[in-house]
């Protein structure tokens, strides 16, 4: 087996030092009637070429978004990553060691993670980040528990246009922790909420200006959580931080991670310094060595569960590491410029692509505002159309059922989304495609 | 000094290679500023066509002012992130013996096929009809899992270990409701186990008791069998232990725990010792969760991601969170949402996050687990318990292994301090002084049930002659310690990029991100 270094001669010398019998007499503490005497009912060993076969025809039955015209949003937006981010996280030194628990042999990992902390503070509006969470989903989830905490109050209001999963996941989540969960808009907000959970741009893809919301927030004591789930609008868009949030959750897999079919992707997470002792998450931050030289270290550990256990702020462990070095690497690259032309990029072809799709008969534009993703009322269900132009080659956007499948107003509801990647002619196809299934 | 050449071999001020730069870099070890620190206006590492749009959409919320984000191009970018990771301890530089986090070789064919346009560049809401790869990817991981566990469910989304605690005792209190039971409110949890496990039994609002530990470093069966009653809805269990050691009671507890009513939860993070040779399932677990970046060896990547598939018990399957794969007339098919769950006679108790979980981590545990096959994997785990008992048969007289006389060890070694006693040395010197010596140090100070813990997971991708090396290093160490001679730890590491850092500095006025020097100056 070519992982595994060890050979019979080793095993045996080392088995003498042990001094045990065989590697079965190291089992001995294990029930024998739980002791497999056989191997597993599964295939053997195989080598790289039979593998990457086995594979690869997994794959070839896959419809990747890059071979064909693609308009799929809804959370997880299909942008272009320079060859250099894959390149540089795959180094041994990124890929292979593990959480900095030895800040003196870890500094590339504590640094750029400094790093990135700050990118997210300053693309958020806000004064600090986290060192991330497993996605936006999750993180909004970790938003709203952080809220009930800085408030002392158990109720949480989350705007209907919030993603529909991210509402599953947050409810899921809060409700074991004995929360409240209430869907409605700032009319359900009283002085018993913790905090009103606001998507922008939206779950339709509308963008608004959410200081109103906080406003209405505040004066009832509750904390304002803002959710971004496409990173790149705030290369375009008023950041949530400048519109009176509390708690930004955000998914940042846009910049430097692929679509992954959902995972692993990377959750943004950024508050006020007065909350920073209340936040969940690895936070990392700056030092000095025993020589006075900058240096960086894992901090507020005792918010954590390794220290905390029972009263940590949060049970995580893991983040996304890697995902957020994509993600810093990405953003390193584009720069202020190259970002907010990325953002321009996005928001100009999708004006091109919404203005020709309502011209289709039988598609009406659905959102007036918008950054990279809109929605279309179709004359007619959205999921079969959907299903039938795949079949013709081309994945036309998400049917708005398939996320609200109890929402009857949701059935003719398209939700499309252009990024820099969809050219002119992906745009003409779906143009054609929706004009023939409407026709 | 001078070499056998002639050639001079040290700086004419050294003595302890202190010799300061004139640029303050100390050759490949070089200085590296906060990228915020460097580039200019203007400058990208990215080409991009210019927006044509004269008119926006975004309802006179365009963004004003500076982001604040620096511009460099790409070969700066590059340089930046390439000197950043000569920073970095890696497995592929050598042995990385955390205890309980299983660095172990990662192979790059899992990187390769992770990266396939066909699992990378796949949308989580693509119709279905185009992605029955990956649904049939996920499946036959997920009959992998169940078959390596002999378990009948498993819940693939949950996003890491804790994750899939978190899932774990979520369906544990939907199969207590459902019954009626919402009365349990306790979980007991031993006093050696992970953080993360009373961390995540007080998320779901369960109050958490402890189990002591036995002088053989197990469970006390005596006193978990009374602290068993009609309140308890589930105990959390690590096997092997975060003592390395197999809890040899397992049945019986299990007996006991289901006797009461209770579920018996298992936390996976040490299922890299036991797969292939004990299914957890023969032991009357009913949910554990499976750390896909430990046992199937996908990376670590500096602390994540993750990936924590959670098996379960007939019992408790019913309950496991949407989304469900299915197999129907069409192929296979993604269930989301309670509704058609129902119609497949499943009740989730909800979602845990967003889409499906960790497709890329899927791809490369499958790859690990299509090399390995049923022969390997059993190797796996008798190699890394070679390893680990090799490590502690060699060291535990030179230093101090509390439980070496209870029998062998799993797939780690656990050493306490008793052995630095009156030296004035510590678990963290022999820590620190390891890094000079070009080893990652072992897990310090964990498990919290002996003193001054170190814990030594090899794993089973180190050759006899790397731990042959490590432990004459960390034996010598030893040795020096007990003989009262402290030169190597005082100080320590002198040999890496940075000396001992202040943490509490850090921890008692927090700077979390860089800060214009202008804004920073008027901060203060």
């Amino acid at each position: 087996m070519r992982y595994l270094p060890l050979t019979n001669a080793d095993r045996n010398a080392m088995l003498g030092v042990i001094g045990a019998k065989s590697v079965d007499d190291l089992f001995r503490d294990v029930p024998r009637e739980a002791y497999l005497t056989t191997l597993v009912d599964l295939p053997m060993h195989a080598g790289e070429l039979e593998v990457e076969r086995q594979m690869a025809k997994l794959a070839a039955r896959n419809v990747a978004a890059g071979s064909v015209p693609f308009f799929c949003g809804a959370g997880a937006y299909r942008h272009h990553v320079p060859a250099s981010v894959d390149h540089l996280i795959q180094r041994s030194e990124f890929l292979t060691s593990y959480t900095p628990y030895q800040p003196e042999i870890a500094q590339g990992t504590l640094q750029y993670l400094f790093e990135f902390q700050t990118q997210v503070a300053m693309l958020t509006g806000m004064d600090v980040a986290n060192a991330s969470m497993y996605d936006g989903s999750t993180a909004t989830a970790e938003a709203v528990l952080m809220a009930s905490r800085v408030t002392n109050r158990k109720r949480i209001v989350l705007s209907t246009n919030l993603h529909p999963h991210y509402i599953e996941t947050v409810r899921t989540t809060a409700e074991a922790a004995g929360l409240t969960i209430v869907e409605g808009n700032e009319t359900a907000l009283d002085d018993k909420t913790a905090c009103f959970v606001v998507q922008n741009p939206d779950f339709t893809g509308a963008i608004r200006d959410i200081t109103p919301l906080s406003d209405a927030a505040h004066a009832k004591g509750a904390l304002l959580v803002a959710v971004v789930t496409e990173i790149v609008s705030l290369g375009a868009i008023t950041p949530p931080g400048e519109m009176g949030a509390d708690i930004v959750a955000a998914e940042g897999q846009s910049i430097g991670n692929s679509l992954n079919f959902g995972g692993p992707y990377v959750g943004l997470f950024a508050t006020r310094q007065k909350f920073v002792r209340q936040m969940p998450g690895r936070l990392c931050g700056e030092t000095v060595d025993a020589q006075g030289n900058r240096g960086f270290v894992l901090t507020l550990s005792t918010r954590e569960q390794h220290i905390r256990r029972e009263k940590a702020t949060s049970n995580i462990c893991t983040n996304s590491g890697l995902c957020c070095l994509a993600f810093t690497i990405h953003m390193a690259l584009l720069g202020e410029d190259g970002f907010r032309k990325l953002a321009a990029l996005n928001h100009d072809r999708a004006v091109q692509a919404a203005d020709k799709l309502a011209k289709v008969k039988g598609v009406e534009l659905m959102t007036p505002t918008f950054f990279n993703e809109f929605t279309l009322k179709l004359a007619k269900p959205a999921s079969p159309i959907v299903d039938q132009l795949a079949k013709d080659g081309i994945i036309a956007g998400v049917p708005v059922s398939r996320l609200k499948p109890h929402d009857r107003n949701a059935t003719n509801l398209l939700l499309v989304a252009v990024t820099e990647t969809t050219t002119p002619a992906d745009i003409d196809a779906l143009v054609a495609g929706l004009s023939k299934v409407l026709s | 000094m001078m070499n056998k050449q002639g050639r001079p071999t040290t700086g004419a001020a050294t003595g302890n290679g202190e010799l300061a730069t004139i640029s303050g870099h100390r050759g490949l070890d070089r200085e590296v500023k906060l990228i915020f620190e460097t580039g200019r206006p203007g400058a990208s590492g990215v080409d991009l066509p210019e927006p044509e749009l004269k008119h926006d959409r975004l309802g006179g919320l365009r963004r004003r002012g500076q982001i604040g984000l620096p511009g460099l191009s790409e070969p700066e970018v590059v340089r930046h992130f390439v000197r950043l990771s000569r920073k970095n301890y890696a497995i592929d530089y050598g042995i990385y013996p955390l205890g309980s986090c299983t660095m172990k070789h990662n192979p790059r064919l899992n990187e390769k096929m992770a990266r396939l346009p066909g699992f990378a560049d796949i949308h989580p809401l693509q119709p279905s009809s185009t992605i029955q790869g990956a649904l049939s990817l996920i499946d036959h991981l997920a009959h992998w899992l169940k078959l390596l566990t002999n378990m009948p469910a498993v819940a693939m989304s949950p996003k890491a270990g804790a994750h899939g605690e978190l899932c774990g005792l979520m369906t544990i209190k939907a199969a207590h409701e459902a019954q009626g039971h919402a009365h349990r409110t306790v979980v007991l949890v031993p006093e050696s186990a992970h953080g993360t496990n009373p961390a995540t039994a007080a998320l779901v609002g369960y109050t958490v008791e402890e189990v002591p530990a036995n002088e053989r470093g197990r469970v006390d069966v005596a006193v978990l069998k009374s602290k068993l009653g009609p309140n308890v809805a589930a105990i959390m269990l690590t096997n092997p232990n975060t003592c390395g050691l197999f809890e040899n009671d397992m049945i019986e507890i299990a007996d006991a725990v289901h006797k009461a009513g209770a579920y018996f939860y298992c936390d996976g993070a040490n299922f890299n010792a036991i797969v292939g040779r004990v299914r957890p399932g023969d032991l009357g677990i009913d949910a554990m969760h499976i750390n896909l970046h430990k046992t199937f060896s996908t990376p670590h990547g500096g602390g994540g991601p993750g990936a924590g598939p959670v098996v379960l018990s007939a019992a408790l399957a019913p309950f496991a969170p949407v989304p469900l794969i299915v197999h129907g007339p069409n192929g296979f098919e993604l269930i989301e949402d309670d509704a058609a769950a129902k119609a497949h006679d499943a009740k989730p108790f909800g979602r845990m996050c967003a889409f499906h979980g960790q497709m890329g981590m899927f791809t490369r545990a499958m790859a690990y687990m299509l090399s390995h096959g049923a022969d390997g994997l059993a190797q796996v785990s008798g190699d890394a318990v070679v390893n680990a008992n090799y490590v502690l048969a060699s060291l535990k007289d030179v230093m101090s292994a509390p439980f070496a006389a209870s029998g062998p060890c799993m797939h780690e070694a656990l050493f306490d301090d008793s052995f630095l006693k009156d030296t004035g040395v510590t678990t963290l010197d022999i820590s620190k002084a390891l890094i000079d010596e070009g080893y990652h140090p072992m897990t310090m100070y964990f498990p919290l049930v002996v003193h001054g813990a170190m814990l030594i997971e090899p794993t089973e991708t180190e050759s006899k002659h790397a731990l042959d090396e490590f432990i004459h290093v960390l034996s010598e160490l030893a040795k020096e310690a007990k003989g009262n001679d402290k030169r190597r730890f005082e100080g320590a590491p002198h040999f890496a990029p940075r000396r001992r850092l202040d943490e509490t500095a850090a921890a008692r006025k927090p700077v979390l991100r860089w800060t214009p020097p202008a804004k920073a100056q008027a901060a203060e």
